[in-house]
This record gives C-alpha cells, sequence and structure tokens, in this order.
C-alpha cells in the first residue's frame, strides 16, 4: 500500500498523518500538494486535518472545488482507497464522495478533547486489526464535526452497515452524553458503499507511540497499510 | 453589470445552534417576544451578464455548485 497525503493551503495536521502512516508502512507517504493532479503510483490517498482555505464559506467548501479533488474522485471511482480525517471528512461530505455534512458543534464550542470511539465493523481495509465492538480513545480538535443527513440517508448508511465508528462510552455505550458534538445517531466516521473510502472527525493519527500518550490508533493504520 | 444577491440558509430542520444562541443573548438583552432565530449568509454578485434571467440561472448555478451546501442548506437569488 502506497500512500500519499493531499496538502491544501491551511492544512495543519499532515505531519502527524505522516509519522502515523510511516509507523505502519516502513516508507514515507507522499506528499501531494493541492494544485497537483498526479496521483500515480498510489494506493491510499489521505487528506488529513486542518483548515483549509481557512475554512471561508463553510469548512471544506473550497477544498471540494481544487483540482486535485478531480483527480481524488477519479481515484476512488477505480476503487482506489481514501482516508479522509476531521477537514479531510469534511472536504470529502463537501465533495459529495460521502454522504451528509459536517454541522457546528451543538454546543457552539470548538471542541478539542479526548473521544472514545466504538468500531461498528472490523471486516473492512481499515478496521481490520481492531475487534468489532471494541472500543478506543481518540483525540478530536473540531469546531464543525456534528454530523447530519436526513433520516432516509441515516438509515441506509446504517442499512448498508456503512457506519465505521460511533461516538461511545468507555464500555461502549452510545448515550447522548458520550457524543460531544451531536452528531446524529452518535456517528463520528462513515464509509463509501465499497468500503474503500473513510472519513471520520476524530484523530486516531495522534495516538500511534506511547509517546503520544498511548497507541490506540495505530489499528488503524496498520489494518490499512497491510490491505492489498 | 448586473448584481446578484444570494441569501443561504439552513434547510428548516436542521439544527441553527448560531440562530439558537442569538435568540438567547436576545432574550438575555430583555427582548422577551422573539421566538426562533435563524442565522444565514448573504452572498453579493456583480455579474457581467445584463440579462436579468440569464444572470440569475448564473448565480442558482454557483449556489447549487459552491455558495450552498444542498444538503443542508436552501437559498434564494435576487437580481437588483
Amino acid at each position: 500500500m502506497r500512500a500519499g497525503i493531499v496538502v491544501f493551503p491551511g492544512i495543519n495536521r499532515e505531519r502527524d498523518m505522516a509519522i502515523a502512516l510511516e509507523r505502519s508502512a516502513g516508507s514515507k507517504p507522499r506528499m501531494i500538494w493541492h494544485r497537483d493532479t498526479d496521483l500515480s503510483g498510489l494506493d491510499l490517498i489521505v487528506i488529513p486535518g486542518g483548515f483549509s482555505y481557512g475554512d471561508y464559506l463553510r469548512c471544506g467548501a473550497m477544498a471540494a472545488q481544487s483540482p486535485v479533488m478531480r483527480a481524488i474522485r477519479d481515484h476512488a471511482e477505480r476503487g482506489g482507497y481514501v482516508l479522509g480525517v476531521c477537514n479531510g471528512f469534511q472536504i470529502l461530505a463537501e465533495a459529495g464522495m460521502l454522504p451528509g455534512a459536517l454541522l457546528r458543534n451543538a454546543s457552539l464550542r470548538f471542541l478539542s478533547m479526548d473521544c472514545q470511539l466504538r468500531v461498528e465493523r472490523a471486516d473492512t481495509a481499515y478496521t481490520s486489526q481492531y475487534q468489532r465492538g471494541a472500543v478506543f480513545r481518540a483525540p478530536m480538535a473540531h469546531g464543525d464535526g456534528n454530523f447530519f443527513a436526513d433520516d432516509e440517508t441515516l438509515d441506509r448508511l446504517e442499512g448498508e452497515g456503512l457506519v465505521a465508528f460511533r461516538y461511545a462510552t468507555p464500555d461502549g455505550r452510545v448515550t447522548p452524553a458520550a457524543n460531544p458534538n451531536g452528531s446524529a445517531r452518535g456517528i463520528a466516521g462513515i464509509f463509501s458503499p465499497n468500503l474503500k473510502v473513510l472519513g471520520l472527525m476524530p484523530h486516531p493519527e495522534d495516538l500511534v507511540d506511547p509517546l503520544m500518550g498511548g497507541t490506540d490508533g495505530k489499528p488503524l493504520f496498520d489494518s490499512i497499510m497491510a490491505a492489498a | 453589470m448586473t448584481k446578484a444577491v444570494v441569501t443561504v440558509m439552513l434547510k428548516p430542520g436542521v439544527l441553527d445552534p448560531q440562530g439558537r444562541a442569538i435568540g438567547q443573548a436576545l432574550h438575555g438583552l430583555g427582548f422577551a417576544g422573539v421566538a426562533d432565530v435563524r442565522a444565514g449568509k448573504v452572498i453579493e454578485l456583480e455579474l457581467a451578464e445584463t440579462d436579468r434571467d440569464a444572470a440569475r440561472a448564473q448565480a442558482e448555478d454557483m449556489a447549487r455548485k459552491l455558495l450552498a451546501n444542498t444538503v443542508i442548506e436552501g437559498f434564494k437569488v435576487e437580481i437588483g
């Protein structure tokens, strides 16, 4: 699995992401500037967190229209892997590559804190090294992470098994108190129908080394980098 | 030049925490009669197109493609 990280102006989490990918892959990911459109040789495209284009208009709205996104859409249509974290998830939603939208946190506050994520399925390329129903800790840092979709879309996501992670209590219960930003049905991350595009708000890349305070996020990167 | 004003609002049913916070602040100031508050955006465009209908069509296309996220927002175009 060869990975590339897309860098938009205002993105600031690309180096954390590079560390996480390199830990699991053993090789450095390629950095892709947003004007580049050559993704050849890459299996996984990662859109990291940050504040692309200053979050102008809506979080991710400007980045979703940039030249590299057309190439990423083509990559996904060819069956390539795409991972969007935080602003990356917002960009994938704005680009229409994942359904729904990320609204302002219900509390109206920017939330910089740890949350607990429940793994909804472990039979995917991104989650194979977790157990289904396992709960892991992930830092989050966002002002607009409140996942919204209409009921029909939410029912479809659940019915087709496309919910990747939910905010949960440490013992795996999805409760309003465990849902920090007000996301619909506690949804923290979702898959595309072919399970190759994943978007999530929290930052598993920030817990991949004991020196970071834990390795809860490492299985995600071990899973995807080991996938064929 | 034709001026187009695009008003973008969250759709009914989409939680608007910003509008709610404004409403609470207004209550705090003693405006007890304020019921629901919704906050949106106004985007003014100066268009080279001089035909009003064509300008409207252009602005609506821009709204669908970028200015509004139609998953959560509706929009209205007024030609000045």
